[in-house]
């Protein structure tokens, strides 16, 4: 199936500030993938690993410093401007972190959802009222008539995030973008919001890129899993595949880093490192190397290219993916 | 309940066990909500012994850090303590002088929140607040305070020369390791974390979980761990308990919790985790939301999300909706409060 939006070569520096006009960071560095319609694309990786960031710059919330987005084949990119922009952001929602700063405290959640209605012209105004209750109900957020007289101080935390799905459904996207949707819920709503995204996938045929740190999490709804470090994609493959045989070593520390009820979290074979360490943008080589068990004197030289080391597995890697796997074949 | 109020103290540790460093018997917490009154905690027994890490797990607003705060006697109104009581090391806090308390906090049990980070003074070098604190509890020069900052700052695996560092000049995972620093700073016998790692991501969260076991063993403090990731709990505490609605459902060792839950709570809250091998399915996680503590359900306070509470068994259902269940030991150290589960005792 052809993609709903498609990256390349996504870039935006951050100046550093301190005065020296040369200093950036690379928050997001030289990415490239798809977006397809009913299929989850799960994005990982730690904190400050530039996650958030591509999801901002696809919802164009950043400019991007390089690399463009097509969106159905179009540049979406630089220039879009307008009632282009304000089309571009019906068809690509935003789900962010904190349902508890998402919403407007003195308006009712009728309000949060007739008004994107209104503003994108989705229903004529006698209509609106009913789009409203269908929306509450898709989110399972029942009975409809009740909720949508709240406020969301009323309301649970779980309760505001899917009031805040379903106002992003509301525009009929084509594409949403979730921002770590459950890392502030509780443990027994997150599998609730996680299913909806199934859900949504599978009845809307939404594209939906979910932003995560939760591996099992990611692994439970994604199709397509990216794993993200200090700005670039590390990994990339099939969900399934990144998770049980990973190529990547930080693909593999993740892993290893996930509390599993079955199996317990190993805190035997930890990597030490200073806490103090950074990645700074000036590194030649890999990364990844200070971190990394595998490191040769190749990567500490050499930055090393996403190459599909397996068939549909790509990795960033001098070690575990040197060459395409039917270069060797 | 009163019938096993008025039994005498029966030993019921097995000798081997070690001291309890803390002893929490029938704790009942309060807050006054206008004219209502909402019990957060409600009768919990708890003991933890020295060296153990004890978890305490349950949903957003059942009742876990009200203990905390209870325990580290720093509840304010509207909240108080309405019965039961709380013996560090064998003494009755009940009745301690404002001064006796203030010494007992921090030297005694210190306590690490979750937004703790964000709780160091920002105009304030690192070293100069480990100074403040430690000269607040102690009569020490500051320069032996700040060389003791300077030990305590590798001990968490931060440079020691951070102590002239501003927190904005670290990161979160740093500033939490700096309070987890600070709460070792007296040497206290036992540490409170309330979700300590909740705002950070898994690498660092592994990292500070590693770091912190391996001070315990050095320093041999106890642990009260609470959080709602339970998956954490079981691969980190000794003994777990599962907290609901302001009660304790079930207590068990942290191996025995994983391998053998029994109530029906525990289980949904186990089956709230996506598997990271191994097949997979569609989880169901537990319907509904916790109850209102100021008018909670009447019987078994789960009940209304209970998925094993069905009206199939007329008479288990009455007792289930009308009667309160008891923490009862099904086995030597497994203890369940449910009217399902049916012990050799009874």
């Amino acid at each position: 199936m052809s993609a709903t939006l498609e990256i390349r070569g996504l870039t935006k520096r951050f100046p550093l500030g301190g005065g020296d006009r040369h200093a950036y960071v690379n928050a997001a560095d030289d990415v490239s993938f798809e977006l397809r319609p009913g299929t989850i694309t799960a994005l990982v990786g730690e904190s400050g690993s530039g996650k958030t960031t591509v999801a901002r710059l696809i919802a164009r919330l950043h400019d991007p410093t390089e690399g463009t987005v097509l969106f159905e084949g179009a540049d979406v990119s630089g220039g879009l401007r307008g009632k282009g922009l304000l089309r571009y952001r019906s068809q690509v929602q935003m789900i962010f972190q904190d349902p508890f700063g998402s919403l407007n405290p003195v308006k009712t959640i009728r309000h949060h959802l007739a008004r994107p209605l209104q503003i994108h012209r989705i229903v004529p105004r006698a209509q609106v009222e009913e789009r409203v209750h269908e929306l509450l109900r898709t989110v399972g957020l029942v009975p409809p008539e009740q909720i949508a007289a709240k406020y969301p101080y009323e309301l649970s935390g779980g309760q505001r995030q899917r009031v805040a799905i379903a106002r992003a459904l509301a525009v009929e996207p084509k594409v949403v973008l979730a921002d770590e949707p459950t890392s502030m819920l509780d443990v027994s709503i997150r599998i609730g919001i996680l299913n909806l995204m199934l859900k949504l996938k599978e009845e809307r045929e939404l594209a939906l890129l979910y932003v995560t740190h939760d591996l099992a999490s990611a692994r439970y709804v994604a199709d397509e899993m990216l794993v993200m470090f200090a700005g670039q994609i590390v990994e990339r493959g099939p969900t399934e595949e990144v998770l049980q045989n990973p190529l990547h070593p930080y693909t593999r520390l993740l892993l290893a880093s996930v509390p599993d009820p079955a199996e317990g979290l190993d805190l035997q074979h930890v990597e030490r490192r200073p806490a103090d360490h950074v990645v700074t943008a000036e590194a030649t080589g890999c990364r990844f190397v200070a971190r990394c068990p595998l490191a040769i004197e190749r990567c500490r030289q050499e930055p090393p290219a996403l190459l599909e080391a397996r068939p549909h597995q790509s990795a960033r890697c001098h070690v575990t993916a040197p060459e395409p796997w039917h270069a060797s074949a | 309940m009163s019938a096993t109020e008025s039994m005498p103290q029966a030993p019921s540790a097995p000798a081997t066990r070690a001291p309890a460093v803390l002893e929490l018997r029938k704790l009942a917490v309060e807050y006054r909500l206008g004219d209502r009154v909402a019990r957060a905690v409600d009768g919990v027994d708890l003991e933890i012994a020295v060296g153990e890490i004890v978890g305490l797990a349950g949903e957003s607003g059942c009742g876990k850090s009200t203990i905390a705060n209870a325990v580290m006697q720093i509840l304010r109104p509207p909240a108080y303590i309405a019965g039961g009581s709380i013996v560090f090391q064998g003494e009755e806090l009940n009745g301690k002088t404002d001064e006796e308390l203030r010494r007992y906090r921090w030297r005694n049990v210190s306590m690490v929140f979750q937004s703790a980070m964000n709780s160091l003074n920002p105009v304030m070098r690192v070293g100069d607040q480990f100074v403040d604190m430690m000269q607040a509890h102690e009569r020490v020069s500051k320069r032996h305070a700040l060389a003791n900052a300077g030990n305590l700052l590798e001990l968490v695996g931060i440079d020691p020369r951070r102590v002239r560092s501003y927190p904005h000049q670290l990161s979160g995972g740093m500033r939490q390791r700096v309070i987890i620093a600070m709460a070792l700073a007296l040497k206290p016998e036992l540490v409170i974390l309330d979700e300590p790692t909740t705002a950070l991501d898994v690498v660092v969260q592994r990292e500070i979980l590693q770091q912190f076991r391996q001070l315990k063993q050095e320093l041999g403090f106890s642990v009260l761990f609470i959080t709602h990731d339970l998956s954490l709990l079981l691969s980190l505490a000794d003994r777990v308990a599962i907290m609901y609605a302001g009660e304790l459902v079930e207590t068990a060792a942290a191996a025995e919790l994983a391998a053998s839950p029994l109530h029906p709570y525990t289980q949904g809250l186990l089956r709230s985790f996506p598997p990271l091998h191994g097949p997979l399915t569609r989880l169901t996680g537990i319907p509904g939301t916790p109850p209102d503590l100021a008018n909670p359900p009447a019987g078994c306070r789960f009940h209304p999300r209970c998925p094993d509470c069905v009206r199939d068994e007329l008479q288990l259902y009455v007792r289930q909706t009308t009667e309160r269940p008891v923490l009862r030991e099904i086995e030597p150290g497994h203890r369940v409060a449910c009217h399902l589960v049916t012990g050799d005792e009874s």
